[in-house]
């Protein structure tokens, strides 16, 4: 863009500019960039904010000095006695628990929402199977929240009113009380994301899939290649791209997930996950100090991909 | 030929078979919750959604046991009128009428050579002989769920009995002024409503305006600007809390409607003058020059050109943010709180504090749907092509 001739094409003095930006600007500074730069700060002081987190340290205790809400941040929920209980420890912590939510739902996102793009190309009802699948966008993680709270409700006594136990009963099996039980709670969870995400990968990856010329796979047809080859070797790479914008853009919204937790579990039962214990440290535990030092741990997993869309918004400049 | 069409219909089965069953997977769940909103209390916790329209609880029962003697509508026998709610009334539970079933009439056996049911079955038959005698027949639909939770009756009957009754709680006052019940859901849509129009309205006004001077408008550090603002598309919401709330509770604004407009403004900018800026950039350089040609100033430009051709753009925008501000949880917990509770913030009240039934909570959810739905389905072009344009989102 830069090298592009500038478009300066209205009448116009050197202040109009930034009159125009002025409201975007003061209020980008006054609720991003401003608090992003005070949540460092405050990352590194006491429990009300007023003094160093070095304060905080308890006598004959490990101590990371100003580092201290960091210390407590990372280590709180380990076991750090011995190597397998510190492994056990880590997968049932909210670190542990946002890497399972980033692996499962990621790839059960994209892969559900691209099988679902590739097959409804092929029906008759695509519009509506699409917009079907696409609903959940629609509804907040809280009304999604209770609806697969219904599915999932474990009943004490013999009728089960959740559609999931009840089938399991009807085949004789034992019902499950799939939001306290364990691993498999947050599985659960889980699958309550992917229903409302798949969506959104998938509508992405079928305008992609779409703009694949249709020549190219004819042709391929023509040579005698086979549907799932077609699929792997011509369309994934064509869409490749695509497919790693999505990718990123799920995982940024993993990490920042709150709401299914916290209306589904409120984060026991070994739920938690990074952005409902930084809810709970701040705002149940008033911990200002612990609750910021959180969130920038949530904030240096995601420089990665502020990186990686900063590249992208480059590369598509020099295409424009 | 009728072969090759045989088989291409075969070889569809499988991708048929997978759309539906994820159709399936996808519709099932949200019915569900429809229906059982639908249906009174105790019938939602005896009985699962799906049996909704199989014959009422007992039916069976009682016509395995009781039909041959009574009829099938429970009054063949005058002087044991079944249908009588005076007789049925000494009966509520299996306990006493397991007791009754026992005894002897005229020196026979109560059931004569029929087995005495068991626990189970009896209680069935009693909750059905109260349904014929019309003790107690829950219909099988009833709004009474979504007049509940709209005005926040938390009792153990429904609001409508409860006013007739003249027990209603000390909040519900039986008159109008009910459906702003601070504990309501009717009071909680008018707060979603104020809290989203105007954080819907400010963020597009401040991109449209931030949006032109990026694709047409020259100044130094323009290139620099956009970049930082693509980064921090994705800065975490999380990130600006703490010294947000810690300042608002120094001016006082913890709690208002403004300091939530304010928030979600400044958090919505990044993305929708991206958006803005990507669309009004798409639009022909001749259409600016002929403007300017015509003597036209960048003030002109913008009302006159700008703002109506960036119509879709607005309305993909205008979408986004409003579905955005409305379905959130996060923003309204922190700075609403339960002085002006929204939507999202009532429902998730009574999940994790208040243990409301699942009458309330499913009538509130799908009463937390309604407009996102309408809007969605209505306007679901602009929301995929805003989608499209750009993925990310705080």
């Amino acid at each position: 863009m830069a090298k592009r001739s500038v478009p300066n094409i209205m009448k116009q003095g050197r202040l109009a500019p930034w009159l125009y930006l002025l409201p975007a600007l003061l209020v980008m500074s006054f609720f991003i960039v401003y608090p992003m730069v005070n949540t460092i700060a405050l990352s590194f002081s006491n429990k009300n904010g007023t003094a160093s987190a070095a304060t905080t340290c308890v006598e004959g205790k490990p101590c990371w000095g100003i580092f201290e809400n960091y210390h407590y941040a990372l280590t709180a929920e380990m076991d750090t006695s011995s190597l397998p209980a510190f492994w056990s420890s880590f997968w049932r912590s909210s670190y542990g628990n946002t890497l399972k939510w980033i692996v499962l739902m990621v790839s059960g996102t994209v892969g559900l929402g691209l099988m679902f793009a590739v097959l409804a190309d092929r029906v008759k009802y695509e519009a509506l199977a699409k917009s079907i699948i696409f609903m959940p966008m629609a509804v907040s993680f809280v009304g999604a929240g209770i609806i697969w709270k219904f599915v999932y409700d474990y009943g004490t006594q013999q009728v089960q009113i959740g559609l999931l136990n009840s089938i399991i009963t009807s085949f004789g099996g034992k019902p499950i009380a799939f939001l306290t039980v364990p691993q498999l709670n947050t599985v659960a969870l889980i699958v309550v994301g992917v229903w409302i995400w798949t969506g959104f990968c998938m509508t992405i990856l079928s305008a992609a899939l779409k703009a694949v010329p249709d020549e190219v796979i004819e042709a391929a047809r023509v040579d005698g290649a086979k549907e799932w080859t077609i699929f792997w070797k011509i369309m994934v790479p064509i869409i490749m791209p695509t497919i790693t914008v999505v990718i990123t853009t799920m995982v940024i919204n993993v990490l920042k997930l709150f709401d299914i937790v916290y209306v589904m579990t409120g984060g026991n039962f070994g739920t938690d996950v990074i952005a409902n214990r930084m809810y709970t440290e701040m705002y149940i535990n008033f911990n200002v100090g612990r609750g910021t030092a959180v969130a920038v741990v949530l904030v240096i997993a995601i420089i990665p991909f502020i990186y990686f869309n900063i590249r992208r918004f480059l590369a598509q400049e020099e295409m424009r | 030929m009728n072969r090759d069409r045989i088989n291409k219909i075969l070889n569809r089965i499988p991708t048929h078979a997978i759309i539906i069953f994820m159709i399936l997977v996808w519709v099932v769940p949200t019915f569900g919750l429809l229906i059982t909103s639908l249906r009174p209390p105790q019938e939602i916790n005896t009985s699962g959604w799906w049996t909704v329209l199989s014959p009422p609880r007992g039916s069976g029962e009682y016509n395995e046991y009781c039909a041959s003697c009574h009829g099938d509508d429970g009054s063949a026998i005058p002087e044991a009128d079944l249908t009588d709610p005076a007789l049925i009334a000494q009966y509520p539970r299996s306990l006493q009428l397991l007791i009754a079933l026992r005894e002897e009439i005229n020196g026979q056996p109560h059931m004569q050579d029929i087995p005495i049911p068991e626990s189970q079955a009896a209680a069935d038959i009693a909750t059905y002989l109260r349904r014929i005698s019309e003790l107690d027949a829950p219909p099988r639909f009833t709004f009474s769920n979504y007049i509940d939770a709209l005005v926040g009756y938390r009792g153990t009957s429904t609001y409508l009995k409860d006013c007739e009754a003249g027990t209603a709680p000390l909040d519900i006052h039986c008159n109008t002024s009910d459906i702003l019940n601070p504990r309501g859901m009717g009071r909680a849509f008018v707060n979603s409503l104020l809290v989203t129009i105007p954080a819907t309205f400010l963020p597009i006004l401040f991109a449209a305006f931030a949006g032109y001077a990026f694709a047409w408008l020259d100044f130094k550090g323009r290139f620099l600007l956009f970049a930082i603002l693509v980064g921090l598309q994705v800065v975490p919401l999380q990130m600006t809390l703490v010294p947000i709330s810690r300042l608002y509770a120094q001016l006082g604004l913890n709690g208002t409607f403004l300091g939530v407009w304010l928030f979600h403004t400044g958090f919505g900018m990044p993305y929708a003058i991206y958006l803005m800026r990507n669309f009004l950039g798409s639009l022909p350089r001749d259409l600016f020059e002929s403007a300017y040609l015509d003597g036209a100033s960048h003030w002109t430009a913008f009302y006159r050109l700008v703002i109506p051709l960036a119509m879709p753009a607005i309305a993909s925008l205008g979408i986004f943010q409003f579905l955005w501000v409305w379905n959130d949880l996060l923003v309204a917990l922190v700075f609403l709180g339960g002085t002006t509770p929204v939507m999202t913030y009532q429902i998730s009240n009574m999940v994790t504090s208040l243990g409301a039934g699942w009458q309330l909570l499913t009538a509130s959810a799908f009463l937390s749907m309604l407009l996102p739905m309408i809007v969605f389905f209505g306007l679901q072009r602009y929301f995929v092509r805003g989608m499209l344009a750009g993925a990310v989102k705080g």
